[in-house]
């Protein structure tokens, strides 16, 4: 059954990706325009670290790092989750109707409505500040090490994808998915781009406790880079950490479940 | 003239209906000016070295970055790209007025009521509440004011620039994502211009970029004295009228090969 899932996921992103082919001067121009625009913000941190040489404590490479783990993971989930994204529109038109009949699980189906490919365009400028930073820092490449990263990364994409999903929950209450929401999906990735210590702390627990986005970076990185947190956290717990980005996007599909429960047509 | 003036209007109008999206979008504003205080806060918090401007007046200037973000030539119009799309622009040919000037006009209204409707309850905000500082003087205001009349311009006649460039690309959504990159990066919006490092100050200082967003705003600072007023001026002025000489040419030369889709 999950093999199955897996072959009809590739299948529907095969679809997409050819679609998006067909337009390629324009969207190699929106690929080049997505990743000037990410890569200005890397260019902001080695701006600012230029002008004050450190951030209470942190040096540029310890940021980037972060900065790389937030990105690309923030990448890979957007990429990922179109469907949701477009999901407002499905329930006003009533064009969820045609997915619900279709015999898959509504998630799947819309996380492989389209994989945008100029959202991975966050990647580019994430991979090589993670890579610059990993290589300035002499980080060595140790099972341990790979192993969190990986596991920060997935949390961190779970995460934010779980948002992404929470946020078109919403739509089947309000018919509209909610701009707001976007607050605390780039909002997070703005804030915890940096080191979560340097915000007052209501807001750093806001991130920390509340959305947990501080759990899928801030943490783990600083366990693979072996800096001590000037929070005081215990190093099982930066290990453990990122697990709790999957907790968060299994819940978060729960709540869809009984969204999808709670769904009235419109119509039409 | 009249024409134009009802065009404006009429535009004005129909974009103040939508408060909803003013609140989501004040409220998302209020928060990413939080976040960003915050970051520079802790930047400023780690030297004791003199910089190029001073921590208050960073804040100040974020604070109306987020207030006037909405006059920023970030995307194009839609409206327009339908009637491209569907052969409506054919209607548009025939009114009787000057259609650079027409598109113009919409621009204008476009960057300055949503902007309106944000940068009120914002700026209030951010004085009472987050301490933000009031102009330095009565002269920094005035000057302040007649800048950000030029700052809008300017936007709208980059808006309408690259209007103008979907009469080729149909979509214009490459065009703009490169513009917006951009100015994002040399207005001052991601980084206050000063903090730039000394090398790339007359780089960015040509530009046109620095005119939406840092030449006001350091004018209301008295970062740049009133003393300089007209020379900074100048430097907006010169490049709304380059935008707008190139939106002509270039509008002249697709309108000569226009084809209009649909039937």
């Amino acid at each position: 059954m999950v093999l199955d899932s897996l072959f009809v996921y590739r299948r529907f992103l095969a679809v997409s990706l050819r679609a998006q082919m067909q337009y390629k001067a324009s969207f190699l121009m929106q690929l080049g325009g997505r990743i000037i625009v990410t890569a200005g913000e890397f260019m902001a941190i080695l701006v600012l670290f230029d002008r004050f040489e450190s951030l209470i404590g942190w040096n540029v490479y310890q940021v980037a790092f972060i900065y790389g783990i937030v990105n690309i993971s923030f990448a890979v989930a957007d990429a990922m989750t179109t469907g949701f994204d477009l999901f407002g529109d499905m329930v006003k038109t009533g064009d969820f109707d045609r997915i619900l009949i279709r015999p898959r699980s509504t998630a799947l189906q819309l996380a492989g409505q389209e994989l945008t490919l100029r959202r991975i365009s966050r990647l580019t400028p994430g991979l090589v500040a993670l890579i610059w930073a990993a290589m300035h820092l002499d980080l060595t490449l140790t099972v341990a090490n790979v192993g969190l990263l990986t596991l920060s990364i997935s949390g961190g994409a779970s995460l934010f994808a779980g948002l992404i999903v929470l946020q078109a929950t919403l739509a089947f209450w309000t018919t509209e998915t909610l701009e707001m929401m976007n607050t605390l999906t780039y909002g997070g990735v703005e804030t915890t781009q940096y080191p979560i210590n340097i915000y007052r702390p209501w807001f750093r627990n806001f991130f920390t406790f509340g959305i947990p986005l501080a759990t899928v970076s801030y943490f783990p990185a600083l366990a693979i880079m072996g800096t001590p947190d000037p929070l005081g956290t215990p190093l099982w717990f930066q290990y453990i950490a990122p697990a709790i980005g999957i907790a968060f996007l299994i819940a978060s599909l729960q709540v869809w479940r009984i969204g999808v429960r709670h769904y009235l047509s419109t119509g039409s | 003239m009249i024409s134009y003036w009802a065009i404006i209007s009429a535009r004005f109008r129909s974009l103040l209906q939508y408060r909803s999206a003013a609140l989501a979008g004040l409220v998302t504003q209020i928060v990413w000016g939080m976040i960003r205080v915050m970051i520079f806060q802790a930047f400023y918090s780690s030297t004791n070295a003199e910089q190029p401007m001073s921590g208050s007046d960073v804040e100040t200037y974020i604070w109306l970055g987020q207030a006037f973000l909405a006059a920023l030539p970030w995307n194009i119009d839609t409206d327009l790209r339908s009637l491209i799309r569907s052969g409506g622009i054919g209607y548009e040919l025939i009114r009787p007025v000057d259609l650079y000037s027409y598109w113009l006009s919409r621009a204008l209204s476009w960057r300055t009521a949503p902007m309106l409707m944000r940068a009120i309850p914002l700026l209030i905000f951010a004085f009472v509440v987050m301490g933000m500082s009031p102009p330095v003087s009565w002269a920094a205001a005035a000057a302040f004011f007649v800048s950000m009349c030029a700052a809008i311009l300017l936007s709208s006649a980059i808006t309408t620039f690259l209007n103008v460039t979907m009469l080729w690309t149909i979509t214009g959504d490459g065009v703009t994502q490169m513009t917006f990159g951009l100015i994002l990066i040399f207005s001052g919006m991601l980084v206050p211009l000063p903090l730039y490092p000394d090398w790339s100050q007359p780089i960015i200082n040509a530009m046109p970029f620095r005119g939406l967003v840092d030449t006001p705003y350091r004018l209301y600072l008295g970062h740049i004295p009133v003393s300089e007023f007209a020379g900074v001026l100048a430097h907006q002025l010169v490049w709304i009228l380059a935008f707008i000489v190139a939106g002509r040419i270039a509008m002249a030369r697709a309108l000569r090969r226009v084809v209009v889709q649909g039937g």
